[in-house]
């Protein structure tokens, strides 16, 4: 943008200099055009419409959002709650930034939400300590507190991933199982300090108070580093499906383990060896073994906007946005093609990048028509790299068929996701 | 170290470090009695396993009645988790991750069933139910023989027969 107001391209296909926006200016931005999910509307003379000749609505004690995004919300796969899993996914295609609200936040829940009266909540450690406690929420509230900003992600976001041939459905269906919030509550350290560990214990089981009471074990060293009693989520209390009063939660860790509703922390010298950690979040192999313990989710990204279901609005200028994030410490870097893994530019960071939390990218590409394939990959400040597709699968194999995009029975995929751009604009799915 | 330092931006959590070391100490102390209802994990190795004892026979009159509406009859069909294995699991595609080709460690039945089952009322079995169903279940998986009691000493010692199938992802991170 030193050269008056022509943007640089750094990559093929259109990619421009992430600084563009920022150096151009209103000139430039006024160019950009957004993706739609319908037709523009083309340019009338302005009148006042109704809302602005009357008084507007009271404003009420807890505020929602306005009619208008009521299509913003999760989809389930069980919104009859019968007696299976439910599992609800984030809108992460019609989100920006890099907090998800409360109401749209991922759920997984075995068996629903229990209704937890708070002043009968009671938080138990015992095992191998030597003085077994239990606490209530009132004395928890006492305790100094910490907040971070981090993601949590089930071990089976993008499970859709494994099918052999691209499924066609949007963000939120591929990787919608993935949120990121500001959670404040009290690290596990204090309270185990206060219990005193026995120098030979080695695990936690931790266990919540719903109905199957789901348990999973950690290895005492996450305990004791940066697990946290979550009781607040974006300052509010944690909603009902995400662990109200209190979630274990472990930054950068398969969402599972973070036991919602928590009630129950036992010190052991072994892992429980419990039914989730035994069968569902384990990870088949080509040769038939299967990853144990997985616990980390590793480095990823991809593209929201635009992404699946949002159209281009013509040739011109966009910004290509997405989410960086890993279970393994701080976003680096993340690049992005136009040409399907051919050229790739640097994406613009947005401050501040935090530690296993979302990292929201962003990069101005002028579109000129012609078909393109969008691909974005991070790099995390431990020196993990985010895999192709191609590469994921020859480690982790590949379905010989498509599943249904809500089973899960393969996970922790996080290679790049591609999406096809066609001359019209619309945007699908595809293998690069 | 609570959170790390991305990109020069300031490390602000570390105070916090140093104050949440500094604890109120509000814990109640509680005792074994206390918290017995809870202290419901079974450990691999046996330990937790309470008093009681079931077999097969015992256990398939309680599956039918309480789990079979879910699992099926005799562990088939159903609408809820496969409880027989249709074949080994060989690779990512294929067989169903069962008891008797993939659950690596004997004791998950006795914890899980306790804890989780039948879905609409659970932790209402009676131990001895909860060692009935176990035994049923290992017999229809081919784990145990058909007349074998279940205990808190021979539980533990079932072989389960993909013990040996599972690498562990993170070892440095346990």
């Amino acid at each position: 943008m030193t050269k008056g107001l022509e943007p640089i391209a750094i990559a093929a296909n259109g990619l421009l200099d992430r600084r563009t926006f920022i150096k151009g200016g209103a000139a430039f931005a006024a160019t950009l055009s957004g993706y739609t999910e319908t037709q523009g509307a083309t340019a009338q003379p302005l009148t006042d419409d109704s809302w602005s000749l009357i008084p507007g609505a009271t404003t009420p004690p807890y505020e929602q959002r306005s009619r208008f995004e009521a299509k913003v919300t999760r989809t389930l796969t069980n919104p009859k709650g019968e007696a299976r899993v439910q599992n609800a996914r984030t809108p992460l295609h019609l989100s920006q930034g890099t907090v998800t609200p409360n109401g749209l936040h991922f759920v997984v829940a075995q068996s629903g939400a229990p209704d937890i009266d708070p002043a009968k909540h009671r938080l138990v450690i015992h095992g191998m300590v030597k003085r077994p406690l239990m606490f209530t929420l009132d004395a928890l509230e006492r305790y100094p507190k910490v907040s971070r900003m981090a993601f949590i992600e089930c071990g089976g976001n993008s499970a859709p991933m494994f099918s052999p041939q691209p499924i066609q459905a949007n963000l939120q269906t591929l990787h919608g199982m993935v949120s990121c919030s500001e959670w404040t509550g009290v690290l596990l350290s204090t309270l185990l300090a206060e219990a005193g560990v026995d120098p030979e214990a080695k695990w936690l089981i931790a266990e919540g108070a719903d109905a199957p009471t789901l348990t999973r074990s950690v290895p005492l060293k996450k305990g004791l580093d940066d697990a946290m009693i979550a009781l607040y989520q974006n300052g509010e209390r944690l909603m009902p499906a995400n662990g109200y009063p209190m979630r274990l939660f472990l930054p950068g860790w398969e969402g599972n383990m973070s036991i919602k509703w928590l009630r129950r922390i036992q010190v052991t010298d072994t892992p429980g060896m419990t039914f989730p950690e035994s069968k569902t979040y384990t990870q088949l192999l080509p040769n038939g073994k299967a990853y144990q313990f997985y616990f980390v989710e590793e480095v990823k990204s991809f593209i929201t906007q635009p992404s699946p279901g949002l159209t281009m609005n013509g040739p011109g200028t966009y910004e290509i946005s997405g989410i960086a994030y890993s279970g393994e410490g701080c976003i680096k870097r993340v690049m992005v093609s136009a040409d399907g893994g051919k050229t790739w530019a640097q994406a613009a960071l947005q401050a501040p990048v935090q530690d296993k939390a979302f990292t929201r990218f962003r990069l101005p590409w002028r579109w000129d028509g012609s078909p393109a394939i969008l691909q974005s990959r991070a790099y995390d400040d431990a020196g993990n790299v985010q895999p192709t597709r191609a590469e994921f699968v020859t480690e982790r194999g590949e379905l010989k068929a498509p599943l249904p995009p809500a089973a899960f029975p393969n996970q922790h995929f996080n290679g790049i996701t591609s999406w096809a751009i066609d001359a019209k604009g619309e945007v699908k799915h595809v293998y690069a | 170290m609570f959170t790390r330092k991305c990109l020069g931006i300031g490390l602000v959590m570390s105070a916090s470090v140093a104050y949440a070391a500094d604890s109120p100490n509000l814990g109640t102390p509680v005792t074994p009695a206390d918290i017995a209802a809870w202290d419901i994990s079974i450990l691999p190795d046996g330990r937790g396993l309470p008093a009681g004892s079931g077999t097969a026979a015992q256990g398939a009159p309680i599956y039918a009645q309480k789990c079979a509406a879910c699992h099926g009859e005799n562990g088939k069909g159903g609408t809820a988790s496969a409880l027989l294995p249709r074949g080994p699991v060989t690779s990512i595609n294929g067989a169903e991750r069962t008891i008797g080709n993939f659950w690596p460690v004997s004791t998950t039945l006795f914890d899980y069933i306790r804890r989780a089952m039948p879905w609409q009322q659970p932790k209402t079995l009676t131990n001895d139910e909860v060692y009935a169903l176990t035994a049923y279940l290992l017999v229809l998986n081919k784990v145990i023989g058909e007349s074998d009691v279940m205990n808190a000493e021979t539980l533990p010692k079932v072989r389960m027969p993909n013990r040996d199938g599972f690498i562990v992802r993170f070892p440095g991170k346990m």
